[in-house]
């Protein structure tokens, strides 16, 4: 660890208050549909949207409608990618010839299961990646198909934090809003004129954005290497901003084509907490009282940086398996390009790492700038934790508002208990309704990421079979003992996160596995989706009740502190057991000299 | 449901062609442009032949060059195929390797014997660590400097001119901040490479 390094992860949290406030206001105008800035030049392609739609944009959804538009279009939109992904050989803008008769030798076939698997997956803004983008999708492919479900699965996370903060706000009515409208004006105010500059930024610190082909190199020793092209700086910002994930390339940030240097990596990880960030703020300031909204992001910010130093220190330690064998590791000597470097990159060094990697699990981005594999045991089970929670440090876009305002309900319940009255959340009663639906929100995590893991590492399957052809689900998994384990968890931790990162060493590009994440992704984005619209009309339809001196309240340090215990709470009880078997006991084995 | 169902049909597709084409095409004639040589990658070109891009790294193994790190990607610096080796920190065959894989107790072994150095001298960590990409163009100012007596000696030139030499492509942190001092192989050693070139006309005029 170096000073240095910690300065770089202060900059980071301070850049992050600092943009919070402003953008939590305009991200409030355009929630409301009020005019700002932008209004002007931008209004009339907004009434130009909704006539191209078909829909009027002024009609009130209750939740039941709201829910049918998002499932409806969340249905044809995967559709479609799946379709573009199946017949990407036949289409346009494929230079490289992927999915045709004359494609590259080292190119991967689109299958029906990997189609499937990248449209859930990219439709519930995971973005796992059982492929390698430069060796198997079309320029088509990662534009329309994929790209295009960046910008509106972001969207329609915003569009459900939207309803859910005005079912706060809002008091004896059905109308949450409607969804066309909130999806549009998303894309439109806030994705659109960001995604020019930031494109622009990206390409101008070394981005490609190129519709040629890939290029071949004669290097200086005269081996040939190939140099990958694309529209990639037009695809990465939406990556990063939209919390999406999904790279391009395979290396994902970590290649140098995405993230080519200090700066673009700082401005990167930025950029996945933005939006989240911003919306506590939006959230406060709906509900009249943003010091609401500060409680929420001091419990985010709080859980992720005692993230982050955890990781940080863990790989400045690093693996003294390393030391044994005569591998300089100390900081004292290389500052941050020691430690654990397997699977680092030297421009960004280990605070950059470790950070970025707390970060992209805290949210749910899951693009990496390391490979998280190789992270020793402690950084490993920090960030397996920060998914299994439910991805509510910081999160997704508006998913991580929404889960956040779950844990919320749950703590005034359980503080409600304690003092034995009835439990109240910003002037609204929480009552048998309301907590069902957040267990459920709860255990539906819980489930998918422990069930799946449970059957994939105990049903056997034949060998050379259609579903797996390795055989037994472990069979795929590229590291033995317990870091196996670890690799097949944090495969579905991910996927039901709808985080999208990997222990990428684990091979999944199986029928098995494509169709098993798909499902862990379907139900962590849309299973806990409907929880949430639910709970909403339940709130909206409720009258505001005024404070009096009994109710307990939530924009406090103690809220703080309760709000941070209930988190950890139940996160360690639920995956506890098995990250002992996973984590805890590799570091254990590690410091032993223990190889698999 | 159904009555949702058309406008979900025509929000797609109006969505997917302004997001998935008409941006993507409107950022490329920008970045075309503003910033004509990033956007194609950065390409290095010699006398007018494509030899790499400055961004990403490539296989080194000749004495006289400096040599980048160990590579998952593909058989080496593979840009086809950019990863890195995901294995994990109690891994067999990190550490110890297998037949068509070099563990880093062999790639310390052969950094040593490579660079004339004795068995007690520590290696870098980067000098034996597989990067994330497998294409990181960096190593670190430590492990340049260990290779300096070998390419000096392979290119006939005093340690002390290969030492300045190297200084100078240490790259900083941003604004002193973001970041990690290194040095890009590949520029360092086409500079490397022309300086030679320079000094051979050099010495080639002073005999005429």
């Amino acid at each position: 660890m170096t000073a240095v390094g910690w300065l770089q992860i202060t900059v980071f949290a301070l850049a992050l208050l600092l943009i919070t406030k402003p953008l939590g206001i305009f991200l409030w105008h355009v929630m409301e549909g009020k005019p700002q800035f932008l209004s002007k030049i931008l209004g009339p392609v907004e009434q130009l949207t909704y006539k191209l739609f078909g829909v009027d944009a002024q009609e009130e959804m209750n939740w039941l409608r709201y829910g049918q538009a998002l499932l409806a279009f969340s249905c044809v939109s995967t559709l479609f990618t799946y379709a573009i992904l199946r017949i990407q050989g036949l289409l346009p803008f494929n230079p490289m010839h992927f999915s045709m008769a004359d494609a590259p030798s080292w190119s991967t076939q689109v299958t029906p299961d990997l189609a499937f698997n990248t449209a859930m997956s990219f439709a519930t803004n995971t973005n796992w990646q059982a492929y390698s983008g430069e060796s198997t999708m079309s320029y088509l492919s990662q534009m329309l198909g994929l790209a295009f479900h960046n910008w509106i699965s972001a969207a329609v996370g915003f569009a459900v934090a939207a309803v859910l903060i005005r079912g706060f706000s809002r008091q004896n009515t059905a109308g949450l809003g409607n969804f066309w409208a909130d999806i549009s004006r998303f894309s439109l105010y806030v994705l659109f004129p960001a995604g020019i500059l930031y494109s622009l930024f990206l390409v101008w610190q070394g981005v490609p954005q190129s519709f040629d082909a890939y290029k071949v190199a004669t290097t200086l020793e005269g081996v040939s290497q190939w140099i990958p092209l694309g529209p990639i700086a037009s695809q990465e910002w939406i990556k990063m901003l939209g919390i999406n994930g999904g790279g391009f390339l395979n290396a994902n940030s970590s290649h140098p084509f995405e993230n080519p240097t200090p700066l673009t990596n700082f401005v990167q990880m930025v950029s996945i907490f933005a939006l989240p960030a911003a919306l506590t703020y939006t959230f406060g300031k709906s509900v009249g009282d943003t010091r609401q909204g500060w409680v929420l992001l001091s419990v985010m910010l709080i859980l992720c940086l005692a993230g982050t130093a955890l990781c940080y220190s863990a790989e400045a330690i690093g693996n003294p398996n390393f030391d044994r064998l005569g591998v300089e590791t100390s900081s004292k000597v290389l500052g941050d390009s020691g430690g654990n470097q397997e699977g680092k990159e030297l421009r960004f060094g280990l605070a950059n790492s470790a950070l970025f990697a707390d970060v992209t699990t805290a949210a749910s981005c899951g693009a990496v700038n390391s490979m998280h594999d190789s992270f020793t045991p402690v950084s490993g089970l920090v960030l397996l934790l920060n998914m299994q929670l439910g991805e509510i440090i910081f999160g997704g876009v508006g998913s991580g508002l929404y889960g956040m305002l779950i844990y919320a309900v749950l703590t005034v319940f359980i503080a409600g208990l304690m003092v034995g009255r009835t439990p109240e959340y910003l002037c609204k009663k929480i009552e048998k309704k309301e907590v069902k639906l957040a267990m459920l929100f709860l255990l539906v995590s819980a489930f998918s990421i422990l069930a799946l893991t449970a059957i994939s590492t105990c049903c056997d399957l034949p060998a050379k079979g259609f579903l797996n052809p390795q055989g037994a689900p472990w069979n795929n998994i590229n590291n033995s003992g317990p870091h196996g384990l670890s690799e097949i968890l944090y495969a579905f931790s991910s996927a039901t996160g709808n985080n999208g990162s990997a222990f990428a060493g684990i091979s999944v590009n199986t029928p098995f596995y494509n169709t098993l994440l798909a499902v862990a992704m379907f139900a962590g984005r849309f299973l806990m989706i409907i929880p949430v619209l639910v709970m909403a009309g339940s709130l909206a339809s409720k009258k505001l009740v005024p404070a009096t001196s009994g109710t307990f309240p939530t924009n406090t340090w103690l809220f703080v502190v309760l709000l941070t215990g209930v988190i950890l709470i139940v996160g360690a009880l639920t995956f506890f057991p098995v990250l002992t078997l996973g984590p805890i006991v590799e570091q254990f084995l590690m410091h032993e000299g223990r190889l698999f | 449901m159904l009555k949702e169902v058309l406008p979900a049909i025509r929000a797609t597709l109006v969505l997917a062609v302004f997001t998935g084409l008409l941006f993507p095409l409107a950022i490329t004639a920008l970045s075309k442009v503003l910033f004509d040589h990033q956007a194609n990658g950065s390409l290095v070109f010699v006398q007018s032949k494509l030899i790499g891009s400055e961004l990403l790294g490539q296989s080194f193994s000749k004495p006289e060059y400096f040599h980048s790190r160990p590579s998952a990607a593909g058989g080496g610096y593979a840009g086809e195929a950019s990863g890195g080796t995901n294995l994990g920190p109690t891994s067999k065959k990190l550490l110890d390797g297998d037949d068509s894989f070099k563990g880093i107790g062999a790639l310390v072994k052969e950094y040593r014997t490579e660079n004339h150095l004795d068995e007690s001298q520590k290696v870098p960590a980067d000098a034996v660590c597989r990067s994330a990409s497998g294409l990181d163009p960096h190593v670190s100012p430590a492990n340049a400097l260990l290779q300096v007596e070998r390419v000096a000696s392979a290119r006939k030139m005093p340690p002390e001119r290969v030492r300045q030499f190297l200084n100078k492509f240490i790259e900083e942190r941003t604004i002193g901040v973001f970041g990690e001092p290194r040095i890009n192989v590949l520029k360092l050693n086409l500079a490397l490479d022309s300086e030679q070139t320079q000094g051979d006309r050099v010495a080639k005029q002073d005999k005429e």
